[in-house]
């Protein structure tokens, strides 16, 4: 699904902050991104997602080699991939039910056609009763899982999370954790960015550990 | 990659480029009123941007009423003019003027395509030159030319070269005016008078299309975590530049018909004043201007304009959007 070979990146004409990443993720996988603050996860899950390209190295993502492709192609493969933020990024002018629904409404697609499947998803990740509400009245907790419900509401290859925990209790983080382990079981590879070391625990799963812009993986 | 190849894709390109741009309109069209815009109106300087898009389309619309004017009346008095034309009978010496007169309106009379022939008389004469001679003048003791006013029957006028070499063989004082001169510098002057308007018309737009793509900079950078979030969700360009089209093409279409909808009163209130503004008589003016009022056919083309300059703001706004995004990359 994934394939780095000899990745590298570096900003301008600053150091590489990545370096020599080789590694694949395969389908229905599921695997934490760890490292220190700073080692480069954001930067590697940009590189995952399409908003950077490498400066050396191959990156090939569901058979299409990355460096090859036009803006409106890396569109297209993009949604393939669903993305949680670390600060949601959802937009304050759109109800929680609109903020879901839209990569389906950039689809192209009716709303007759989504309403049922966005209203169930929000009801499974306990936003029901939230539909209507605006994202600045939202809970840190709310927010994370309607981004997670965002991300995940046109069922996507590659699920990325970036630190999807790092505003949440540690129940709710817990709660979070289920519904990825959920998600991965129904298909979706799942690549969860934290340093969050006690939710890595409570699963047994892969790790890819940056370190100095080096990985390490850990299977 | 071979000349025809080359045109060929260009062609494609621009086919492509244009099927977009319609189906970003069709899309405006398409969408639910009750949908949230992606883009708020809110995040848009629009009451600004109206306030601009208003005194732009104003002025264009006063040009474009001025233009129609000045066209309609020119083309009004060259075929005022062309449907008459005048033969001078000089009087000379060893020769009988009245005898000139007779001999010339029979000449023309018979030419193919003369409706009426008149000639004036010494009364009339006398009249013309009233103003400068005074009245009580005796034409006897002065050498003045007689007037023959031919009126000519429309589309088929006569054949002037022929006409002016036989008066000029039988009647030698005969001169033949068609007024080609005066018709020429009438169109000269119509022509320099679209040709300024064009011009106008021109900066007009310019300054419409410049103020709406820094509008459009603006709304960017204010939507910019908009923007990207459209791009992690997989939108492609021409999905976000449709976005902020939507918002231009109705900020446009309400700056334009408030603009064009002043214009159109004004012509209205200009048409029943007809020409007591400005301190001239209505027929003086009517006479100058072929009227004030602009006709269904000049409304139209204000509305016509209300529509373009709508069109011209959103397709503006998805050109600046898309060469913002391709830059950014």
């Amino acid at each position: 699904m994934v394939r780095f070979e000899n990745v590298g990146l570096r900003y301008g004409l600053g150091p590489e902050v990545l370096r020599d990443l080789s590694f694949r993720i395969e389908p229905h996988s599921f695997q934490f991104l760890t490292g220190p603050s700073g080692a480069g996860k954001t930067s590697l899950l940009r590189l995952l997602f399409l908003s950077l390209r490498p400066t050396r190295g191959l990156i090939t993502l569901f058979d299409h080699d990355v460096a090859t492709l036009d803006k409106d192609a890396l569109a297209v493969l993009r949604r393939r991939i669903g993305i949680v933020f670390q600060d949601f990024r959802l937009l304050d002018h759109m109800s929680t039910y609109e903020n879901v629904s839209l990569p389906l409404r950039v689809l192209g697609r009716e709303e007759e056609s989504y309403r049922h499947e966005v209203e169930e998803l929000l009801h499974w990740v306990g936003l029901g009763e939230r539909m209507t509400a605006l994202p600045p009245v939202l809970s840190g907790g709310e927010k994370q899982r309607a981004a997670i419900a965002r991300a995940v509401i046109a069922r996507p290859q590659l699920l990325l999370a970036d630190e999807p925990t790092g505003n949440v209790d540690p129940n709710l983080a817990k709660r979070l954790l289920r519904l990825f382990i959920e998600l991965n079981k129904s298909g979706t590879s799942v690549v969860i960015a934290t340093h969050d070391i006690g939710l890595m625990d409570q699963y047994d799963a892969r790790r890819l550990v940056l370190h100095e812009g080096r990985i390490h993986v850990y299977d | 990659m071979s000349t025809t190849d080359r045109v060929r894709t260009d062609r494609s390109r621009t086919d492509s480029r244009l099927s977009g741009a319609l189906r970003g309109l069709t899309g405006l069209v398409r969408r639910k009123p009750r949908e949230t815009p992606i883009v708020p109106r809110s995040s848009i300087a629009g009451s600004a941007l109206i306030a601009v898009v208003a005194i732009m389309t104003f002025l264009a619309s006063l040009t474009t009423g001025a233009v129609v004017l000045v066209v309609g009346a020119a083309a009004e008095w060259q075929s005022d003019v062309s449907r008459e034309v005048t033969v001078q009978v000089r009087p000379m010496a060893g020769r009988d003027l009245d005898v000139d007169v007779v001999r010339a309106v029979e000449i023309v009379r018979a030419a193919p395509g003369v409706a009426s022939v008149r000639a004036q008389d010494k009364a009339e004469s006398a009249r013309l030159l009233e103003p400068w001679l005074g009245s009580g003048l005796s034409l006897e003791s002065l050498p003045v030319p007689r007037l023959i006013v031919v009126q000519v029957t429309p589309g088929r006028p006569p054949d002037f070269a022929a006409l002016k070499t036989r008066l000029a063989v039988e009647v030698p004082g005969a001169t033949l005016d068609d007024h080609r001169g005066f018709s020429r510098r009438l169109r000269a002057m119509a022509d320099t008078a679209v040709a300024v308007g064009l011009a106008i018309l021109g900066l007009v737009m310019a300054a419409t299309v410049l103020s709406v793509a820094f509008a459009t900079r603006g709304a960017m950078a204010t939507n910019r975590p908009t923007v990207e979030v459209l791009h992690f969700i997989g939108a492609k360009d021409a999905y976000v530049a449709g976005q902020f089209m939507r918002h231009f093409l109705f900020l446009g279409l309400q700056g334009g018909s408030i603009g064009g909808g002043a214009a159109v009163v004004l012509f209205l209130l200009l048409g029943l004043a007809g020409g007591r503004l400005f301190g001239l008589g209505g027929a003086d003016a009517a006479a100058l201007f072929g009227g004030a009022a602009l006709g269904i056919g000049g409304y139209l083309v204000l509305l016509v304009q209300v529509a373009l300059v709508g069109l011209v703001t959103a397709l503006t706004s998805r050109r600046v959007v898309k060469a913002t995004l391709k830059a950014v990359g």
